[in-house]
């Protein structure tokens, strides 16, 4: 019996899980369009490769990733880009993201695979082959699993999180129940890159048919991974919680896992791995689970960019849904509307209503009673925390640790007074980088000014030298003219003020760029047949969206396409 | 002219010279004494709250907990060397003869030791110099630090009751400006009503403090 | 009464004594003031404060001739810094400095003569161009000082402010209503 370890506090909210595990997992149908967000990872928006009318198959890239700290988007099916903008997506703020729309021609016709034998990569290998099929953690963070495989230290333990600690969300119970021998396949991949020798499953003990489907799968494979059941409790899945709990080992504030040689991968990822380099697919669908008010609640394995209406429709939409939650209800976030493109980030859809999560009442003040600080796993003082961000003290909230809050809900989910905690971390702590982001930008700002305060002064002392130079060379020119010439007067030099050569000079600039516009004016604007007119209209439409584009996503390094 | 003589008699009668021993000894004895000394003017005659004394820094310097601890710091340095200095001058240099003098000695031996303690701390702790300001000096005219050299004349202590008569008070000080810090801190964040924002409700949150200490009178008499 | 004197003096001599040598062994350079507050300045050298750029301002708030509230690209959260920083209590701004919303200056490319007086006048060298050549702002290092737009000639330097995009969007401070809108 492998010892287990505990961390502080939380809490045991209804888990809400049975409605969802009914039935297997169901392939969502295909969509007639697809909106697929060029940034649904952590990290930098990747840069679209295709252009508007353009034919692309299943698995094709379409986005590649602009630095280290970015991931590869491809087309989930077959079909044509109908256009490339801004849409709403999943975020918070309700505002768009550039996302490329795709009209799915239904025939799913693959792009040509690549699949690898992971046996004959290396780490680095095999990290540019999941970069490449744009594989990133499904576990909800996102985060490009090339970058997870880095390590500066062996990596002892190799973790699989199958927690799913939140209520509601069951699309890793599910996965693990159906298709854990791919699992199991996908863990040894990483367990090779990593090249560990201990691998554990962390499986929540509220799911004893996935635990038992893993075992079943370890043991046909033969391979020395160890399924271990740990205590529900929630958040108990969090990556640093499960290492704790398996290990007993604390991933200390500011680090990674790896630094303690440890690494921590979710079930789903391990599954995308293993279709990453077995069959050469990329990252294209993922396993969501639709649940809350739909007649139907189950898992879909749905393309990247199905519109979440649609899978709540195919679930069988219930009236009394007034808004979405993607996620759970925990830590999810309410979406903008139902026409939100699925993301790699979506484990979960929760049709809300009212019946269902009933409004919370008006928020009393804090009374000190510390329930809060009883249930926080990351050990924090969520009343000291919450007085600090309402009465806007940053300083004093980066002093008790605000940043290694992971937003959990925890807190806000035993307050007697029913306070919004969580908001009012993420509002200090989106402050605290806004801040910090203007502090780095003033402090360029200073250095570009004293530089500029130097190149004058460098620019005045070398005029001062060469007029010096000058003026000496001219003294003894004259000391020899002097003696020569008679004292004739200088005839008086008309007066010509700085200002009066400066207009001049604006003036006949303004001309000449007055000059040149004209000449770059087609001429035969007139008599334009209607056709002709409006393939101009086209053209001229076309260039002011493109602008209107780079103009919002800050394009200030690259030119505008010209198509 | 005519206390020339007798002053010169009590100066040169070796006073200086042969320090008293034998009053250290006679008071080895009452260590209890001592301890309740300290007790005594740390809490039961606490200078701030009970007997309103260097309320000026006390307000001031209170916004915050580092700079409280810092000022009690300055201050306890000052008043334990200014409670000491201001026995011996008083004791030894003065003498019953020119007990007139007194309140003007003890006035330049602060000062000179504020301007001291000011110019250390600007040398070593230029932040703190800033954030102390204008309050540094202004221990000089702080009243604690007048009145208990004063009350250590009145209370006929010695040398080594005066010293830790001194440094009690500055310790007591220094508690009791900890503890509002700590207290305006979390006022900072509250919601008051605009009209007590500020000094206001420090006041009253003084006073509320000021009831509590109320609670050791009694305990040392 | 002369022994009093006597005794006075002696004292004072003592202590005079104790005081100068303190004077010379603790003896402070330089005003480190200076650069504390134009630390917490913004940097945008835009002359708003009445003073040529951030530093001379941070110079003036040191030596006491600049009051704290002159400065509306540092915000409301710029005075309490600067009050914080220098033990005063915080003042509100005066009704002709009020902070503007962020905004980055664009050069009309269509309008301009290349007439480099607004690369002289940027304080940070965000404009590049040359003289009779095309002039553009480097969007990412202009400060919104709008120093350039004065001397432009032909008016083509105007302030765009700048829009809110996902990774610049922050969490809005939580508002409850306590009674429910109708």
């Amino acid at each position: 019996m492998r010892q287990l370890y505990t961390f502080h506090g939380g809490i045991h909210p209804p888990t809400n899980k049975a409605q969802s595990t009914t039935q297997p997992i169901a392939y969502a149908p295909l969509p007639a369009e697809l909106v697929i967000s060029l940034h649904q990872h952590a990290g930098e928006v990747a840069k679209p490769l295709v252009e508007v009318g353009e034919r692309v198959l299943k698995g094709q890239l379409i986005g590649a990733p602009v630095s280290g700290f970015s991931a590869a988007i491809h087309a989930p099916t077959s079909g044509t880009v109908a256009a490339i903008g801004l849409q709403i997506v999943a975020h918070p703020s309700s505002l768009p993201e550039l996302c490329i729309t795709l009209q799915a021609d239904g025939k799913e016709e693959w792009a040509a695979r690549h699949p690898v034998d992971f046996r004959t990569l290396s780490n680095a290998e095999l990290q540019s082959h999941l970069r490449a099929q744009g594989v990133v953690g499904l576990g909800g963070a996102v985060f490009p699993s090339d970058m997870k495989l880095r390590h500066s230290i062996p990596v002892e333990t190799l973790i699989m999180n199958g927690a799913e600690c939140e209520p509601y969300i069951t699309c890793d119970d599910m996965l693990m129940r159906e298709r854990a021998a791919e699992i199991v396949r996908g863990t040894e991949i990483l367990r090779h890159a990593l090249n560990t020798k201990s691998v554990l499953f962390g499986i929540e003990d509220n799911k004893p048919e996935a635990i038992a489907a893993m075992q079943q799968a370890i043991d046909d494979s033969s391979l020395p991974f160890e399924v271990v059941a740990v205590p529900t409790l929630y958040p108990g899945g969090s990556a640093k919680h499960l290492i704790k709990v398996l290990t007993g080992l604390e991933v200390p504030s500011g680090k990674l896992p790896t630094d303690i040689g440890v690494q921590c991968f979710n079930v789903g990822t391990a599954y995308s791995v293993k279709r990453a380099c077995d069959d050469g697919e990329p990252l294209i669908a993922r396993v969501v689970t639709v649940t809350g008010n739909v007649a139907q609640p189950r898992n879909y394995e749905a393309l990247i960019g199905t519109r979440f209406a649609e899978l709540v429709s195919a679930s069988g939409a219930l009236p009394g849904t007034d808004r979405y939650i993607m996620g759970g209800p925990m830590m999810g976030l309410e979406l903008p509307g139902a026409n939100v493109p699925l993301v790699k980030a979506s484990n979960c859809l929760i049709a809300a209503s009212d019946a269902l999560f009933p409004p919370q009442p008006a928020p009393l003040p804090c009374i000190r009673c510390t329930r809060c600080v009883g249930v926080c796993p990351a050990e924090l003082q969520p009343q000291d925390l919450y007085w600090f961000a309402q009465s806007n003290n940053f300083g004093k909230a980066q002093e008790w640790n605000l940043f290694d809050c992971i937003e959990c809900g925890a807190c806000a989910y035993v307050c007697p007074s029913s306070i919004p905690l969580v908001h009012y971390y993420r509002y200090a702590k989106s402050e605290i980088r806004a801040r910090d982001q203007e502090k780095r930008a003033a402090d360029l700002a200073r250095e570009r000014h004293e530089f500029r305060q130097l190149r004058i002064e460098r620019e005045k002392q070398e005029k001062a030298n060469r007029l010096a130079q000058k003026e000496r060379a001219a003294t003894t020119a004259n000391a020899k003219t002097v003696a020569e010439t008679a004292s004739v007067p200088t005839p008086a030099k008309p007066v010509v003020t700085v200002d009066d050569t400066q207009q001049l000079r604006i003036n006949t600039a303004l001309e000449r760029a007055k000059a040149q516009a004209t000449a770059a004016r087609p001429k035969n604007t007139d008599h334009l047949t209607p056709e002709q007119l409006a393939e101009i209209a086209a053209i001229e439409a076309r260039r002011s969206h493109i602008h209107d584009i780079a103009a919002d996503t800050g394009a200030d390094d690259e030119p505008p396409k010209q198509s | 002219m005519d206390i020339a003589r007798p002053w010169l008699k009590h100066l040169l009668n070796g006073r200086i010279i042969r320090p008293s021993f034998f009053a250290l000894r006679r008071h080895i004895s009452s260590m209890s004494e001592y301890f309740l000394i300290v007790i005594g003017t740390v809490f039961v005659n606490n200078i701030v709250m009970v007997k309103i004394l260097g309320l000026c820094p006390f307000m001031g310097v209170s916004r915050k907990l580092e700079t409280s601890l810092s000022m009690g710091a300055a201050t306890t340095f000052v008043l334990t060397i200014a409670s000491g200095s201001s026995y011996l001058i008083n004791h030894y240099l003065l003498g019953p003869d020119l007990a007139y003098l007194t309140t003007l000695s003890f006035i330049v031996v602060i000062a000179a030791i504020v301007q001291f303690t000011e110019m250390v701390i600007k040398k070593t702790s230029p932040v703190l110099y800033q954030v102390l300001g204008i309050y540094l000096p202004l221990i000089t005219t702080n009243c604690a630090v007048l009145g208990i050299p004063l009350l250590n004349v009145q209370a006929k202590h010695d040398f080594i009751e005066s010293l830790l008569f001194g440094f009690g008070g500055a310790i007591g000080f220094t508690l009791v400006m900890v503890l509002f810090a700590g207290m305006r801190e979390r006022l900072e964040g509250a919601d008051v009503p605009v009209i007590f924002r500020g000094t206001a409700i420090a006041m009253v949150t003084a006073g509320l403090m000021s009831l509590a200490f109320m609670g050791f009178s009694g305990l040392v008499k | 009464m002369i022994t009093a004197l006597w005794v006075m003096i002696a004292i004072a001599v003592v202590l005079g004594v104790v005081l100068g040598y303190a004077a010379i062994r603790f003896r402070v350079e330089g005003n480190p003031l200076v650069e504390k507050i134009d630390a917490v300045l913004p940097q945008t050298q835009c002359g708003q404060c009445g003073y040529p750029g951030c530093k001379p301002y941070a110079e003036a708030i040191a030596k006491g001739e600049a009051d704290i509230n002159l400065c509306p690209p540092g915000g409301e959260e710029g005075i309490h810094k600067l009050a914080e920083l220098l033990g005063v209590e915080p003042k509100p701004f005066g009704a002709d400095r009020q902070p503007r919303a962020k905004a980055v200056a664009f050069i009309d490319e269509k309008d301009c003569i290349g007439c480099t007086l607004c690369i002289q006048a940027c304080p940070v060298d965000a404009i590049a161009g040359a003289a009779k050549q095309m002039h553009t702002i480097i969007a990412a290092e202009c400060t919104g000082c709008e120093l350039c737009v004065a001397p432009c000639p032909v008016d083509c330097i105007s302030m765009q402010p700048l829009p809110e995009r996902p990774n610049t969007w922050k969490w809005k401070y939580p508002v409850i209503l306590l009674r429910p809108q109708k």
